[in-house]
């Protein structure tokens, strides 16, 4: 049966409502434009999302923290007068195997004594480490809310782009300019070594590197990912992270407010089964059920893989394209635990009154083990001895679990996209029970608290958000795949190969991370071509 | 407090209970992770103490470090700009060291307490820089920030004081100089230093002789002698900036710290071309330092005294009044002994020369209404303040 929308003729018509598809459709209704969001899920969100799937508890299935959000857009679509709070999380915490742990106090200077209850030299390295991280930071956040220039352009646009790129880069000496080259192809885990010597300190701060990678700490690239943990930032904290208030589905549905507020339309349970393309021009799509939709500019929020090789016509695309979307880096790595909980775990290592478990939880306390975890992956299994960034929002989100419960969210590092035999009902819960068993080893009473458990391996979150393999960026975060080769050469200013046809998704320019930049930059991008007023932010700076 | 203790985010020094009790503000700031008054009663009585009579101050938050072996002297000489060899058993002096870009990473003071034997006081954390820098030297280095109590005892009177608190063999001590000696029984290491530009000492123990010092020192106060005050860093701030010392990462970024290029600064642009020197073996940044010293100097931090009474805070500098932008004051105080207004300024230098003409924009405000004035401002080489007495040997007995 085909079903006539509002209106069959939209302007734009965006594919997937995860926060990029909404933040660009956002940009493109403030504009005035007459926009349409299809989702396949009977829900929006994509990997933003909170779904209460124990009654009472709410997780946030995917994403689990926010911190690389723009503030820009935040501002921009006035995402707080539309529900959205992001609370600061304090610090955290590496459970060590010997009984003792390292804390990551949020404040300074108890920070500071704990690192140096490790190795007094660490707490002073620790100093030129955040500064030289801070640089690379700075550098990299600048290019966040911009389109990357092409390279091979003559554009004057693009010679503007790649002159500001230059500039940026003339602001770094040259031994730094050698150094930040170093950093963006080293490993972290050798990066680190340069710096400290205490094993769990190591540990703590390269887990971020290697979360949502198909990399391992001793991987080279792996350096840059911490900067993509570390680059973000709650109210001008550069590099600390938040939790949303009712969980990530806060993100999306304050966008989508926002969004619906400025005019734009939504339908859920629409599962796109192609871009209609009419003599070199996207023409609109035609959903699963039959129904062809109209619009003048049509939108994927897909990763790169599923757009070109899932939804689009090869007919209709260079065999350029379809070779680099074969080729495109997308390897699922991560798992996923949600856990409702009974009341709160206890962590005897901890003394009493800690603020530790406010913070992330990690229970791998050396590099070693870190890449052990990686081995695993490699050979197609789960990692016997997981990393896990643990938390538990409820201690300060009273909306996600019934009062005195709680609710726990689990990141787990490394879960394979197709072990021997493929994933089964058998093979899932064996995950989900080497990840427990972890936990309870530094938790004696975690186990008996379980009230619910969300196991989901990359084999869910492809399936139930669409992410290829399940890979939380939406394809690697190497040099190979940024800036200007994101997704690839001649492809990063989010147009497509064909006229009409554009991308907004983590596929693209700055990446992955509920971050709403590459949503943002792509709809500037669509007004720029429509000679409609660009309602999309400008970067605050942070000079 | 234990290492684990996460409820209290400074650690207390050894004269904690003491400074508590003297202080009827119990305002505190943090130095260095401790906890340290930031004024006790009121800045103009502290003041006057380190000006005309006697201050006590504590200095367990500084940095220390312990240095020590047979490569100690060649590792300081490789580390700090100035010659460390020439730096004889009992004496001390005052250093910077630089990154291989020539620029400051810190600076203090180098103790050379016995024969090998040498201490280095820091602004800052410096573990991990003098860890990367001794790589090649036969060298043990142990930060001992912890395990010395130290109190800064300065003033006019210092000299009567500390000799009536029962301190033997002040009267031969020259500025800086040291002598292990005792304060009634308690075993203390004094040296002729301070950060005030005046008569003072600083004395070195243990901290489980802390309250005998302190005490010791007190109760000269309580026999009616001399007064005797405890000061906090409000105080020091203006006595230090009348003395003309600089505070790395307050004056001026320090190298270690910086991210923005060009932010940080080296020993030219701070003045410090007294304290670089070539004809000694390499130290760390002097290819850059030789490069810089054939150059016409860019920047550097400056000493100002503003006409008028209006003290520059955070003032831009001009070229003329309503002229071009020329630099920024880092540091100032309203001086009491010399009822003039001071400051530390970072400005640009033209074709290696200082401006001819600097003017501050200020602003302050009366009975919370906002004001601007424009007042010249005057180059001074010399320390603001220094008093004859700081360095006469023996000091006259008050």
């Amino acid at each position: 049966m085909v079903q006539i929308g509002k209106t069959n003729n939209y302007d734009a018509l965006i594919i997937g409502a995860g926060h990029n598809g909404l933040t660009n459709a956002a940009f493109l209704a403030k504009a005035g434009l007459n926009v349409l969001v299809v989702e396949k899920n009977d829900y929006i969100g994509g990997a933003t999302v909170s779904r209460e799937l124990e009654t009472g508890w709410k997780y946030s299935n995917c994403s689990y923290v926010c911190s690389l959000f723009r503030p820009e857009i935040y501002q921009a679509l006035d995402l707080g007068r539309h529900g959205l709070e992001v609370v600061p999380i304090k610090g955290g915490v590496t459970f060590m195997q010997n009984g003792d742990y390292y804390g990551n106090y949020h404040h300074h200077e108890i920070r500071r004594r704990e690192i140096a209850r490790h190795s007094q030299r660490d707490a002073d390295a620790v100093i030129r480490f955040d500064a030289d991280l801070m640089k690379w930071c700075r550098l990299i956040r600048g290019f966040l809310l911009r389109t990357p220039p092409d390279p091979t352009s003559f554009k004057p646009r693009d010679v503007m782009e790649f002159g500001y790129l230059l500039k940026k880069f003339h602001g770094l000496s040259e031994s730094q300019l050698y150094e930040f080259m170093r950093f963006f192809t080293m490993s972290i885990g050798e990066y680190l070594e340069e710096y400290f010597e205490n094993p769990a300190f190591l540990a703590h701060y390269s887990g971020g590197s290697v979360i949502g990678t198909g990399l391992g700490v001793y991987s080279p690239g792996t350096a840059y990912v911490l900067l993509h943990h570390a680059m973000g930032d709650v109210d001008g904290n550069v590099g600390s992270w938040g939790f949303a208030k009712g969980g990530m589905g806060s993100v999306s549905s304050a966008i989508a407010a926002s969004y619906t507020n400025f005019g734009g339309e939504i339908r859920t349970g629409a599962e796109v089964s192609k871009i209609n393309v009419s003599n070199g021009r996207a023409t609109g799509i035609t959903l699963a059920s039959g129904e062809v939709i109209n619009a003048k500019k049509v939108v994927s929020n897909l990763d790169a893989k599923r757009t070109f090789l899932s939804v689009m016509d090869k007919d209709d695309l260079p065999s350029y394209v379809i070779k680099r979307a074969e080729n495109f880096k997308i390897r699922g790595s991560s798992g996923k635990l949600n856990i409702a909980l009974d009341g709160l775990p206890d962590f005897p290592a901890l003394p009493k009154g800690s603020p530790l478990t406010l913070g992330h939880m990690h229970f791998t306390d050396s590099l070693q083990r870190l890449e052990r975890a990686y081995d695993d992956w490699k050979d197609n299994r789960w990692s016997a001895d997981p990393y896990t960034d643990t938390l538990i929002p409820t201690q300060f989100d009273p909306t996600m679990a019934p009062p005195g419960k709680h609710m726990m969210t689990v990141f787990v590092q490394y879960c394979p996209v197709n072990p021997e035999g493929g994933w089964d009902e058998t093979k899932r819960d064996a995950f989900g029970k080497t990840v427990i068993d972890q936990i309870a080893e530094y938790s004696p009473n975690f186990k008996d608290l379980i009230v619910h458990t969300e196991i989901r391996t990359p084999k869910e979150l492809e399936a139930e958000v669409g992410l290829t393999e399940g890979n939380i960026f939406q394809g690697e975060l190497t040099l190979d795949q940024l800036l200007f080769n994101r997704p690839f050469p001649g492809y990063a200013q989010y147009r497509g190969p064909v006229k009409n046809m554009y991308m907004c998704s983590s596929s693209n320019h700055p990446g992955g991370g509920v971050m709403g930049a590459p949503g943002a930059n792509s709809a500037r991008e669509i007004l720029r071509d429509m000679k409609r007023k660009d309602t999309t932010p400008e970067d605050f700076g942070d000079d | 407090m234990s290492l684990h203790d996460f409820t209290q985010v400074l650690a207390k020094t050894p004269f904690h209970d003491r400074l508590a009790l003297h202080s009827q503000t119990q305002d505190w700031t943090g130095w260095n992770g401790y906890q340290t008054p930031r004024v006790l009663d009121t800045v103009a009585s502290e003041y006057f103490a380190v000006r005309s009579s006697c201050s006590v101050m504590d200095l367990t938050p500084m940095e220390k470090y312990l240095i020590t072996g047979p490569d100690a002297c060649a590792f300081l000489n490789r580390l700090v700009t100035r010659d460390v060899s020439k730096l004889k058993p009992k004496r001390v002096t005052y250093a910077v060291w630089c990154n291989d870009e020539g620029k400051v990473i810190d600076d203090g003071t180098i103790f050379h307490l016995e024969k090998g034997v040498y201490r280095l006081c820091a602004q800052h954390h410096q573990l991990d820089w003098l860890m990367l820098s001794s790589i090649g030297f036969d060298v043990t280095i142990e930060k001992d920030t912890h395990k010395v109590a130290a109190l800064s005892v300065q003033g006019p009177t210092s000299f009567s004081v500390l000799t009536a608190a029962g301190i033997e063999g002040l009267e031969k001590l020259k500025p800086f100089g040291i002598i292990h000696t005792k304060i009634g029984k308690i075993p203390v290491t004094v040296s002729r230093t301070g950060f005030t530009g005046d008569l003072g000492y600083e004395l070195w123990g243990t901290p489980k002789d802390a309250h005998g010092i302190w005490d010791a020192i007190f109760t000269v106060k309580e026999h009616g002698l001399f007064d005797i005050r405890v000061i906090g860093l409000d105080t020091l701030e203006m006595v230090r900036i009348e003395a003309g010392f600089i505070m790395p990462g307050f004056d001026f970024n320090t190298a270690e710290t910086t991210i923005r290029a060009d932010h940080d600064r080296s020993p030219y642009e701070l003045g410090l071309d007294w304290i670089v020197k070539f004809d000694k073996p390499y130290f760390t940044g002097k290819r850059a330092l030789i490069k810089e010293s054939k150059r016409p100097q860019k920047r550097c931090l400056v000493k100002l005294i503003a006409e008028g009474n209006k003290v520059p805070t955070s003032a831009f500098l001009f070229d003329g009044k309503n002229g071009n932008k020329i630099g920024t004051v880092m540091a100032q105080t309203w001086s009491p002994i010399l009822k003039s207004s001071l400051a530390m300024a970072d400005i640009d230098y033209n074709d290696g020369k200082p401006p001819v003409e600097i003017w501050a924009e200020i602003y302050y405000q009366k009975e919370l209404k906002w004001h601007v004035k424009w007042a010249k401002c005057h180059l001074q080489n010399a320390p603001f303040w220094s008093h004859p007495r700081r360095s006469k040997t023996p000091p006259n007995p008050v």
